[in-house]
């Protein structure tokens, strides 16, 4: 524990705080500080309970037993309203804004200035204020641009600028930076060192080592529920990252085989939908890891769902195994032998309200079948079980609802359910967004081997270092074309974000 | 890492929801205590209580319909009226063209599923959705009733035993003392018959699939147009058994009757704890949901309570009830 500065008295003091869900210690005597100017990186892998502590915080979940102390003084905070009362502001991963009302509308919603008695809403205050949120964080945005023709970035800057209007003191900000692109980040950045200089406490939560080092003052480190250690941020990252795993974490060699001779396993030709796919041609051949880099929106998502079948093409080819098939729906994708892992597990890739076992076995379910007819629940349970220890997924058992695991093990779920699909090609979108590093390790180690035996494999990622790391070969795109292809070996950051931002002007001939 | 404790395995009529069936129950067997001290000798006699089992079937067959749908996340307007019109052609069938009661009633139920295709052609090919499908279902099938009887009833007085469907007794004629009409009967085996297909088949486990995250069902590779449909032709083929039960139960097919029976339907599901916005329910809970209300009316009609009045309770208990189930799935 570093010592805080005397003379501050902290915003928020957190003591030997637990909290409790059906089956699981979430919280187990947890403390932690924040300070006014400060910006405090939470770190931990997923499940480590940072989310939980942080929800409890903004009142979206009540504590069991502990103390929470903001200015001094012991609070209970009771709800959302409570915690903005007491001038604490979250921003949360998923943004909570809606789509069709206005910039100014989002950030006053329940608040709107009136008029005429209380009887008509201002809307011209409305306005004026919004606007002054905005020159107070240097935005330039107009408060009358509805949410849904904001990029994602600007809608998070609303969510700050609406943290901002409850005066809030303490920020906290979860995974901020995820639906960035570089600049973006930037822009952020500056925002968040100025309000530090307003004396703004930033909780931030996040997984990048490398812009926490750049952006935190202090980093509390916790695992399984529990608090191990806060560590200035100029602490080595290694140092983190073996509290954070509670072991050293090995870096997979690379190597990169030579799949020259193999068959070609997917062969795309002459994608093309409307400005999101420009002519986008490439093979994967078996054994092979084809990673595609480019910036958020250069089309590599759009490219993964067309080749699937899950959105409509105006034109293009795709061969499995040299067999035409056809871009119809995701059902002709996943017969030809094609599984796609979505980058947003909870809207596309889980039915979450359903237990591990349903989401194993939902592609497959056909060959769980007796006479056709009935579900062969002892098979569908042993299938379940052999994936669930083969990919060490954390669960209490194979009935656990999946809404209930975490982040890591949702996504190793929807793993197991192309794997006892026996998909030979398997597309994965960002397979560690929101994953902690351990896991992470474990989902490359996992990548790697479902290459190794005879797959071919495409790796979407918006982190070139996860690229890198991966990819034998890599293709970047960007506003929808391929702008380049790399060897796995010879690539490096720089030479991918080179082509990753050759737009067309410069592409002109 | 990896712990198998099993936990909560579902059962047959079950979805690893005990507990709220067990409120649900525990509801009916409160309801019927109050009746039973209120009013011991007319309530808890052997003829009321087979009247309130009669009175259930057609409304607990075609809210056993509509947990199908419900569970998808849909809703279907057009069951109750769906049930006359098969009513309606079981009297062409065996009556206007004269053909064998078998073939009849298999032609019926067949007119359900054609009806319950079309609704959901309509919500997945034409896109149009299910509120609105369905309810334009209801009106186009109630029109249809009417034109084709000329909005008279047909009477099956000619056609042998077509009253023995639901009116007959089987297991009277075995234990004369406890004459339960088949009807009930019907209604309990198209209740096993659908719990087993809701928890052991592919049906049902796609119904709560799509219930509880559509896109991901998509994107399984799973052809979810095809197995809404489906489910929609499933479901209209239990409204044609519930058309048949009521036609029998009447001895003639009545064009007017069935609009209203659809919300009664969704009420006894709701009542049973299937929610609304897809992925959860069970049969077992839609027959002591439909339950639950046929004892409310009839205790209430018994304590000579007026009908206005009647409607007044019903509405309250149903809100009260889904505000209990709320209240329990909240405190998770």
């Amino acid at each position: 524990m570093t010592q805080l500065p005397a003379s501050v008295a902290p915003l928020i003091e957190v003591r030997n705080l637990s909290k409790s869900f059906p089956g699981v210690r979430a919280l187990d005597n947890v403390r932690f500080d924040l300070c006014a100017g400060e910006v405090h990186a939470l770190m931990g892998e997923n499940g480590a309970g940072k989310s939980t502590l942080m929800k409890i915080l903004a009142g979206v979940y009540r504590m069991d037993g502990g103390e929470v102390r903001v200015d001094g003084q012991a609070v209970d905070i009771q709800s959302p309203a409570h915690a903005q009362a007491l001038t604490i502001g979250i921003i949360h991963q998923e943004l909570h804004l809606m789509p069709h009302l206005t910039a100014a509308q989002n950030i006053f919603l329940g608040r709107e200035p009136r008029k005429a008695g209380a009887w008509l809403l201002d809307e011209v205050r409305l306005n004026e204020d919004a606007r002054a949120l905005f020159a107070r964080l240097n935005l330039h945005m107009e408060p009358t641009t509805r949410i849904a023709d904001l990029t994602v970035a600007k809608q998070q800057m609303v969510e700050i600028a609406k943290a901002l209007s409850f005066k809030s003191r303490v920020l906290i900000m979860d995974e901020p930076t995820a639906a960035l692109n570089n600049a973006e980040i930037e822009e952020l950045f500056r925002i968040i060192r100025q309000l530090k200089s307003e004396g703004v406490g930033i909780v931030y939560i996040s997984h990048k080592m490398d812009e926490i080092q750049r952006i935190a003052d202090r980093i509390t480190v916790m695992r399984d529920g529990s608090y191990i250690d806060t560590v200035p941020a100029h602490t080595p990252m290694a140092q983190v990252i073996a509290m954070m795993v509670g072991r050293h974490l090995e870096q997979a060699d690379k190597a990169i085989p030579d799949t020259s001779a193999n068959e070609v396993l997917l062969d795309v030709r002459g994608l093309n939908r409307g400005r999101a796919i420009r002519d986008v041609s490439f093979q994967v051949r078996r054994g092979e890891i084809l990673g595609f880099a480019g910036l958020m929106g250069a089309g590599r998502t759009e490219v993964a769902r067309a080749v699937f079948g899950a959105d409509p093409v105006d034109s293009g080819e795709v061969r499995v195994a040299g067999v035409p098939v056809r871009l119809r729906s995701p059902q002709d994708a996943v017969n030809a032998g094609i599984g796609y892992l979505s980058e947003d597990r909870k809207h596309f890739g889980l039915a979450t309200g359903m237990d591990v076992a349903a989401n194993i076995t939902l592609p497959s379910l056909s060959r769980w079948l007796q006479w056709g007819l009935f579900l062969n629940k002892a098979a569908i349970a042993q299938v379940s079980r052999e994936m669930v220890e083969k990919l060490r997924i954390k669960t209490p058992s194979i009935h656990q609802m999946s809404k209930l695991l975490s982040g890591g093990n949702q996504q190793k779920v929807v793993i197991a359910k192309w794997l006892v699909q026996d998909c030979e090609v398997l597309i994965f979108d960002e397979p560690t967004r929101g994953i902690d590093v351990g896991a992470k390790s474990e989902i490359y180690k996992l990548l790697n081997d479902l290459a190794a035996q005879g797959r071919a494999i495409v790796v979407i990622s918006s982190e070139l270092p996860e690229v890198l790391l991966l990819s034998h070969r890599i293709l970047v795109m960007c506003e929808g074309r391929i702008t380049g292809e790399v060897r796995g070996d010879e690539a490096t950051q720089e030479s991918l974000m080179e082509l990753a931002t050759r737009r067309e002007v410069a592409a002109v001939e | 890492m990896s712990t198998h404790k099993e936990s909560a395995r579902p059962g047959l009529l079950g979805g690893g929801q005990a507990k709220q069936k067990l409120l649900a129950f525990a509801s009916l067997i409160a309801l019927i205590a109050v009746f039973t001290v209120l009013k011991p000798d007319a309530f808890m006699n052997r003829d009321n209580i087979i009247g309130i089992l009669q009175s259930t079937t057609v409304i607990g067959v075609l809210a056993i319909a509509s947990t199908f749908i419900i569970i998808t996340s849909g809703i279907d307007l057009s069951v109750g009226v769906l049930m006359t019109f098969c009513a309606v052609m079981a009297g062409v069938f065996m009556v206007n063209l004269g053909i064998p009661m078998p073939l009849g009633i298999v032609l019926a139920i067949g007119m359900g599923c054609v009806c319950g295709a079309l609704s959901g052609l309509a919500i997945t090919k034409l896109k149009v959705p299910p509120f609105i499908a369905t309810l334009g279902m209801m009106m186009l099938l109630k029109g249809a009733s009417l034109i084709i009887t000329n909005t008279r009833p047909i009477y099956f007085s000619d056609v042998e035993g077509f009253d023995q469907i639901a009116l007959g007794s089987l297991i009277g004629d075995l234990i004369p003392a406890l004459p339960i009409p088949n009807g009930v009967l019907i209604m309990f085996l198209v209740a096993v018959v659908c719990a087993v297909v809701l928890n052991k088949t592919a049906l049902g486990r796609y119904t709560f699939a799509l219930g509880s995250n559509e896109e991901a069902v998509r994107l399984s590779g799973v052809n979810v147009d095809r197995w809404k449909v489906i489910i929609y032709t499933f479901a209209g083929g239990i409204c044609g058994i519930s058309g048949l039960l009521i036609a029998s139960r009447l001895n003639s097919a009545q064009p007017a009757l069935g609009q209203g029976y659809e919300l009664d339907a969704i009420a006894a599901v709701v009542i049973g704890g299937t929610s609304l916005s897809g992925g959860v329910g069970t049969i077992l809970g839609t027959i002591i949901g439909a339950f639950i209300m046929s004892v409310l009316i009839n205790g209430l009609r018994i304590m000579s309570v007026a009908q206005e009045w009647q409607m007044v309770l019903t509405g309250l208990i149903i809100i009260l009830a889904v505000y209990t189930d709320n209240l329990r799935r909240n405190k998770k």
